[in-house]
């Protein structure tokens, strides 16, 4: 049975997408964010057609908590962040250059959002 | 005559069932005794009935004969003393002959623990493929050497050492519980799956011999539908892809054996009753809340028992093929996908996906550029059905691509 495993070269980035999602201004109208949406899911059927998503994408909730240094929780972090997480996916990528290629066709950027990439590393890599 | 033919039919549906009591009886430890007490069987039903006629009731004759020799073997050896009173002990009285069990429940019950046992990891794939075509199918080793393209040494070397290392784990050859069943039908299912591909997809010209591996591939996943405790929802899904594949058997190959392309398929030929029992399967599939590949490529399956080209038809396969990709990839699923996206939103939106995918080792690959790039850039198609035809190696596909070629030349 052939089985199929990217090539070694590829490692696992995690990129993480943010933006406003609490001032009026910086929200997009119901048809604009339905179209958002749908582009979203064809740039993930299009990461798994291209065998690059590392781990099924997962919807995160939009509440959220946060635990501060005091060990107080609260709720949602949108008071004093401007921006926050609007979700994450782990990709496969063989370079920092090939894993920006890929988060620049990512659609939170069309909301004037961003994508930060995190490379996996391991305790015996630099 | 009617023996000659007689004889190859009960061998191929009754050596497996024998094999299969004889095992669960011995342990697989005496593998080999259980074949050797089935194969003296049958070649004294050769000789018999040469001389005598077949009798009225062939199989139970073989049952009568399996028996005698399985006593007379425990009387004269001492796998009995070994193996067998320590267990028995219990229950029977130690002069008590043990009578094989040749009931119709034993039987489907012993052959559902040899799948578990042959289906199991410690041997690889193709050993689990080839050993289950050998003792649960009744297939020969060359017949399986056929299958595979490949001559009897290697088959004979690969079934012998599946063998020692079932036997060096000391797998043994029992029901599996429910909770292993969970556990464990998953290898189970694949090996079915590939067993079922490899006389599906096979480039064997044998187009008979192709059939028999499918036919016993869903004979074997159709005993674990039968079976309360291995009836789930995947298994039912793979018997249901079974179905709908088969369901096109005759009308995808000519007299050759060589593939006719879905398109050019004749549908008078597809066969309407296997495509209603996969219907059955599929709906049977749907319960639970695990979603399969099985689920996900049966669907699929299903959609192309519809010949006609509805939006609805390619969005939903569109959509199926998005799902196996995040729930595992494969470069076939992901040309198969850019496909089905060209017929549910055109040809321009497919190139930009196909030219993303970037197998460039892959002929399919470039057959399929060469198909969306025809009637928009002939040229552009031309080079890369060219390129696809550098890659391709068995003949069917060479031929394919070939046609391709000529009808683009021609119309320049």
């Amino acid at each position: 049975m052939i089985t199929f495993s990217p090539p070694l070269s590829m490692k696992e980035f995690l990129l993480i997408f943010r933006r406003d999602f609490i001032n009026k201004e910086a929200q997009p109208d119901n048809k604009t964010y339905v179209a958002h949406l749908g582009r979203w899911q064809e740039w993930f059927e299009s990461l798994a057609a291209q065998d690059r998503l590392a781990s099924p994408p997962q919807h995160w909730d939009m509440k959220g908590k946060i635990v501060k240094a005091n060990k107080s929780v609260t709720n949602g972090p949108y008071v004093e962040i401007k921006e926050s997480i609007g979700g994450m996916a782990v990709i496969k990528a063989s370079s920092y250059e090939e894993a920006t290629v890929i988060a620049q066709g990512c659609p939170i950027l069309e909301l004037g959002g961003n994508v930060e990439i995190r490379k996996a590393s391991h305790a015996n890599e630099e | 005559m009617e023996e000659r033919a007689i004889l190859p039919r009960l061998f191929r549906t009754e050596y497996q069932k024998i094999v299969s009591v004889l095992c669960s009886l011995f342990g697989i430890k005496h593998i080999e005794v259980a074949e050797d007490i089935v194969s003296d069987t049958f070649l004294s039903a050769a000789e018999h009935w040469n001389t005598k006629g077949v009798p009225e009731n062939p199989t139970a004759w073989l049952y009568t004969v399996a028996k005698n020799k399985t006593k007379n073997y425990l009387k004269h050896n001492n796998i009995f003393e070994q193996k067998l009173v320590p267990n028995l002990k219990a229950g029977a009285s130690e002069f008590e002959e043990i009578e094989l069990d040749l009931s119709v429940k034993n039987i489907a019950d012993s052959q559902l623990a040899m799948i578990f046992t042959i289906c199991n990891p410690v041997i690889s794939a193709d050993a689990q493929v080839a050993l289950a075509l050998n003792l649960l199918c009744g297939f020969g080793v060359q017949e399986i050497a056929d299958a595979f393209l490949t001559n009897k040494e290697v088959i004979y070397k690969r079934i012998n050492r599946a063998k020692e290392k079932l036997k060096e784990a000391n797998i043994r050859i029992e029901q599996p519980s429910l909770a292993a069943i969970d556990q464990r039908l998953e290898t189970v299912l694949t090996t079915l799956y590939l067993l079922f591909s490899e006389g599906y997809y096979s480039t064997s010209q044998d187009t008979m011999l192709r059939k028999d591996l499918c036919a016993e591939a869903m004979r074997l996943c159709y005993l674990l539908v039968e079976n309360p405790a291995t009836n789930k929802p995947a298994a039912n899904a793979l018997l249901a892809l079974m179905c709908f594949h088969s369901s096109r058997f005759d009308a995808r190959l000519n007299e050759k054996g060589e593939a006719i392309l879905y398109e050019d398929q004749d549908e008078t030929l597809w066969d309407k009753e296997l495509i209603a029992t996969g219907e059955y399967f599929l709906n049977q599939a749907a319960t639970g809340n695990t979603l399969t590949r099985y689920h996900l490529e049966a669907g699929i399956a299903y959609w192309h028992t519809q010949k006609a080209d509805t939006p609805q038809k390619w969005e939903s396969i569109l959509e199926l093929y998005n799902s196996l990709l995040i729930l595992e990839y494969s470069p076939i699923a992901a040309l198969n996908r850019t496909y089905a996206l060209a017929k549910a939103k055109g040809k321009e939106s497919a190139i930009t996906a196909a030219e993303q995918l970037e197998l460039k080792d892959n002929q399919f690959y470039y057959s399929l550029l060469g198909t969306l790039y025809t009637d928009i850039d002939n040229s552009i198609a031309l080079a890369h059905f060219r390129k696809a035809l550098s890659l391709a190696t068995s003949p069917v596909d060479k031929a394919t691509i070939t046609a391709n070629i000529e009808k683009l030349e021609n119309q320049h």
